[in-house]
């Protein structure tokens, strides 16, 4: 039975407060997600200068960074992804626990950004692993990342705990590690993750 | 030129320059360990391979290349303007002096006279990246140390005011792409001079408390004194150059050897350091800093008006003629050089940078072995690399 | 500082038979540079470093270039003896022909350093050294143990445009990963295909990409086909 907002605040005026298990769980998620310290390239400074002093991240509750990935809940990709490092990435990805959100920070982990001439860079960062949130940008605004996270926020919120689009650790049969690509000759292998990422097909 | 208390040391042995061989002292096999691509005090993605005995380092190697870009390709196909951008991104800190380097190297291809004002434009907005660049490269030295934030809360509160107002001339916080061949993209006002001043004004004082807080610190002298030493024949044979070169006692800074832009109008000191170790290279940051304040007193008060770009520069259908040149300047980090070989076409037809840092790394391994492993971290941050400009 | 005429006359006065070769620059820079044989190339290399008015003691930038083969045509005059009918009789004359012949000038890969002086303060002094072809004979000796910072450079050089340095304490690729096969900064270098998605695609890019989607359209109608 759902409580109409009238009835909310009439009710809180009295002391009495009414919420969903739902509502709690996320509402306890949200405000606390700790990033992991991984800044790749220039969008790290842009990272970094959001949790000082000025665009403070700390009030959204980001502010613990956790260097180990054993003990972070957002990845946020800040600068080109290189064919070299791209399995690292996706170790790091497979090594956090369950759950887990990436924020692809920046034009170069979205699609390759201004370097995507390139033998050595990745095209995008969700060919591998799957990204909640892009921001666009070279390098995006500290606004815009703050931006971002309360986007992430938004979707935290929205996700049900049951039933069609829960979340990954509420799900047994989800998938939460993705293969590694492997360097070969000329190229990674395989080129991209195709239970991942599929060709956008465009429409001109 | 003298070079105070340098004597070259022509040395004929065999591998005088190599790194030293150090016998491990303990029973058993070495740790060998991989700091990084990915660990919280590498400035970046790069890894160092140490093969431990217990604490001590006896091999180090590092590895790079996690963060190619291959600038130097696209390079080859977008034109000599359109590197432009690019040189933003190499060296991420400043991106100011990396545009002036190139605008430089290629002002030498060319033959291109640059009109006085946007000289000294091009001498505000570099000092005043060498002053957020030091600041932060001495925030992010003390935070490997375990001061965990609140140096670097300092240097990045100077940092925003200085990111304001490269916002306001260029329109850009970071990545700036200010200078053109033959000047600087847009004039600056009145009222943003005036802000500059206001600003200048304020970075004694703030330099005053960084040092205040940071030079007697009794962790800080612990640390750092006695750790890293670099000898200037061994600085000098390895390329190494920046406040890194200065620190070991040798007085080569470009803005004085080459005389480039007009700094010869500028009265600065070139601070030297005696004892070789990480806590001279931290003070040479700080007093290069203030040196830069003085500077840019000095410009802010002289700068004529006039144009800011050449008025012969030609910006569509750039062809420089064919030929080579090699530019370089005294960058934040060292010296910054560009070589461009032209063959008369809209692109170069080799463009190669000149990292300081990856030069500069190149001693990494001297500096360590022996030492512990807490102490590689802290000699690691003295060094002041920046990954975009190892890999391009 | 010396010009470049006096460092040549100076290094052929302390290393006969050394090959110098001066290679002028036609920019405004005036940074010519000296040609260097490989075999006297260390030889060179410590005097440059030595001498007490050079005192080059300080290699700024070592880089390579690539410089791939070249097509040439050129018109060349052949004299041939040709048979003839002149006023009625065979007659053997000489002909001068204009022909135009192509022949392929096979290219080298190249290594160019910037030295400077440190505890003289002048510079720069441009030496250049040359391979003898582009495909098998790509040795040239490593200036490593007379400059350390050679060191990592010529190890880029080597990962990226595959001149392999003799004497080198550790030649191993610096930028690339170690199974990467290929030298990148080559001019002839095919970067490998992964341009499936280009939303402002142009020039050979936008062929590659329809190349993509028609792949892409082909391999979806055939499933169609094949689930039909």
């Amino acid at each position: 039975m759902a409580v109409d907002d009238g009835l909310k605040i009439e009710l809180g005026k009295q002391g009495v407060f009414v919420t969903t298990i739902e509502e709690l769980y996320n509402w306890g998620r949200k405000n606390s997600i700790w990033p992991m310290q991984f800044g790749l390239a220039c969008c790290a400074i842009e990272m970094i200068a959001t949790t000082m002093a000025r665009y403070d991240m700390a009030r959204f509750g980001a502010e613990v960074f956790r260097p180990s990935p054993r003990q972070a809940d957002l990845m946020i990709i800040s600068g080109t992804v290189t064919k070299k490092m791209a399995p690292q990435v996706v170790r790091l990805y497979n090594q956090m626990a369950e759950p887990k959100y990436v924020i692809a920070m920046g034009a170069c982990a979205i699609s390759g950004g201004p370097f995507k001439q390139g033998y050595n860079v990745l095209k995008g960062i969700d060919r591998y692993i799957p990204v909640d949130v892009h921001i666009p940008g070279c390098p995006p605004r500290p606004e815009a990342l703050l931006h971002a996270f309360m986007t992430l926020q938004k979707k935290i919120d929205e996700q049900p705990l049951t039933g069609e689009g829960r979340p990954r650790h509420l799900d047994a049969e989800a998938q939460s590690e993705f293969p590694v690509p492997v360097q070969g000759e000329h190229d990674l292998e395989p080129a991209s993750n195709k239970g991942v990422w599929t060709v956008p097909v465009v429409i001109r | 030129m003298n070079t105070s208390g340098f004597v070259q040391e022509k040395d004929k042995r065999e591998g005088w320059n190599r790194p030293p061989h150090i016998e491990p002292d303990g029973e058993g096999e070495l740790l060998e360990v991989a700091m990084g691509p990915h660990h919280p005090s590498t400035h970046g993605v790069f890894r160092m391979d140490v093969a431990l005995d217990g604490e001590r380092v006896i091999r180090l190697k590092p590895v790079f290349g996690y963060l190619h870009r291959n600038h130097e390709k696209i390079a080859e196909g977008i034109g000599y303007l359109g590197s432009m951008p690019f040189t933003d991104r190499l060296d991420y800190m400043c991106p100011l002096t990396n545009n002036w380097a190139y605008a430089l190297a290629v002002e030498k291809l060319t033959g291109q006279q640059v009109p006085e004002r946007a000289e000294y434009l091009r001498v505000i907005v570099g000092e005043l990246t060498r002053v957020v660049n030091h600041a932060s490269s001495i925030g992010f030295l003390i935070q490997e140390m375990g001061a965990s934030g609140t140096p670097l809360m300092y240097a990045f509160k100077a940092r925003e005011k200085i990111l304001d107002l490269f916002e306001e001339l260029t329109g850009a916080r970071m990545m700036c792409n200010y200078m053109r061949f033959g000047g600087c993209r847009v004039d600056a006002t009145a009222e943003w001079l005036a802000a500059t001043r206001k600003v200048v004004a304020g970075l004694p004082k703030f330099a005053d408390e960084y040092e205040r807080l940071l030079r007697g610190n009794e962790i800080l002298m612990a640390r750092t004194q006695g750790i890293g030493i670099l000898r200037p024949e061994l600085a000098v044979n390895a390329g190494v150059t920046g406040p890194m070169l200065r620190a070991s006692g040798i007085n080569y800074d470009i803005r004085r050897v080459d005389g480039y832009s007009i700094y010869n109008r500028f009265k600065f000191r070139v601070p030297l350091g005696e004892h070789w170790d990480v806590y001279d290279r931290f003070m040479i940051r700080l007093l290069e800093m203030r040196e830069s304040f003085g500077i840019l007193e000095q410009a802010l008060k002289e700068i004529p008006t006039g144009p800011v770009m050449d008025p012969k520069a030609k910006i569509r259908g750039f062809r420089p003629k064919p030929g080579e040149a090699y530019g370089r300047i005294e960058a934040p980090k060292g010296e910054l050089g560009f070589y461009l070989i032209s063959d008369g076409g809209p692109n170069p037809y080799r463009y190669r940078v000149r990292p300081p840092s990856l030069v500069n790394l190149t001693v990494l391994e001297d500096m360590c072995l022996g030492s512990n492993v807490a102490d590689v971290v802290l000699i690691f941050g003295s060094v002041d690399i920046v990954l975009g400009e190892v890999d391009r | 500082m010396k010009t470049v005429e006096e460092i040549k006359a100076a290094i052929e006065t302390a290393i006969p038979g050394a090959g110098v070769v001066i290679v002028p620059n036609p920019s405004v820079s005036g940074q010519h540079s000296l040609r260097i044989t490989p075999a006297h190339a260390v030889a060179v290399a410590t005097f440059l470093r030595d001498d007490a008015e050079l005192s080059l003691d300080f290699l700024s930038n070592a880089t390579g270039v690539d410089w791939p083969d070249k097509e040439v045509s050129e018109k060349v005059k052949i004299t041939r003896t040709v048979t003839k009918t002149v006023d009625g009789q065979e007659q053997q004359v000489e002909e001068t022909v204009e022909e135009t012949q192509k022949r392929v000038v096979p290219g080298c890969l190249e290594t160019v350093c910037h030295l400077f002086s440190v505890s003289k303060g002048h510079g720069p002094v441009v030496i250049r050294m040359k391979t003898a072809n582009r495909t098998d004979q790509v040795e040239l000796p490593s200036l490593t143990p007379i400059w350390r910072s050679a060191e990592f450079q010529e190890r880029e050089i080597f990962d990226l445009f595959g001149i392999v340095f003799t004497g080198h304490p550790d030649l191993r690729r610096l930028l690339m990963w170690d199974e990467f096969k290929d030298h990148p900064m080559r001019r002839d270098y095919v970067e490998p295909d992964d341009f499936e998605y280009e939303p402002t695609a142009h020039d050979e890019v936008l062929t590659r990409a329809q190349e993509h989607q028609a792949k892409l359209a082909g391999m979806a109608a055939g499933q169609e086909g094949a689930g039909a």
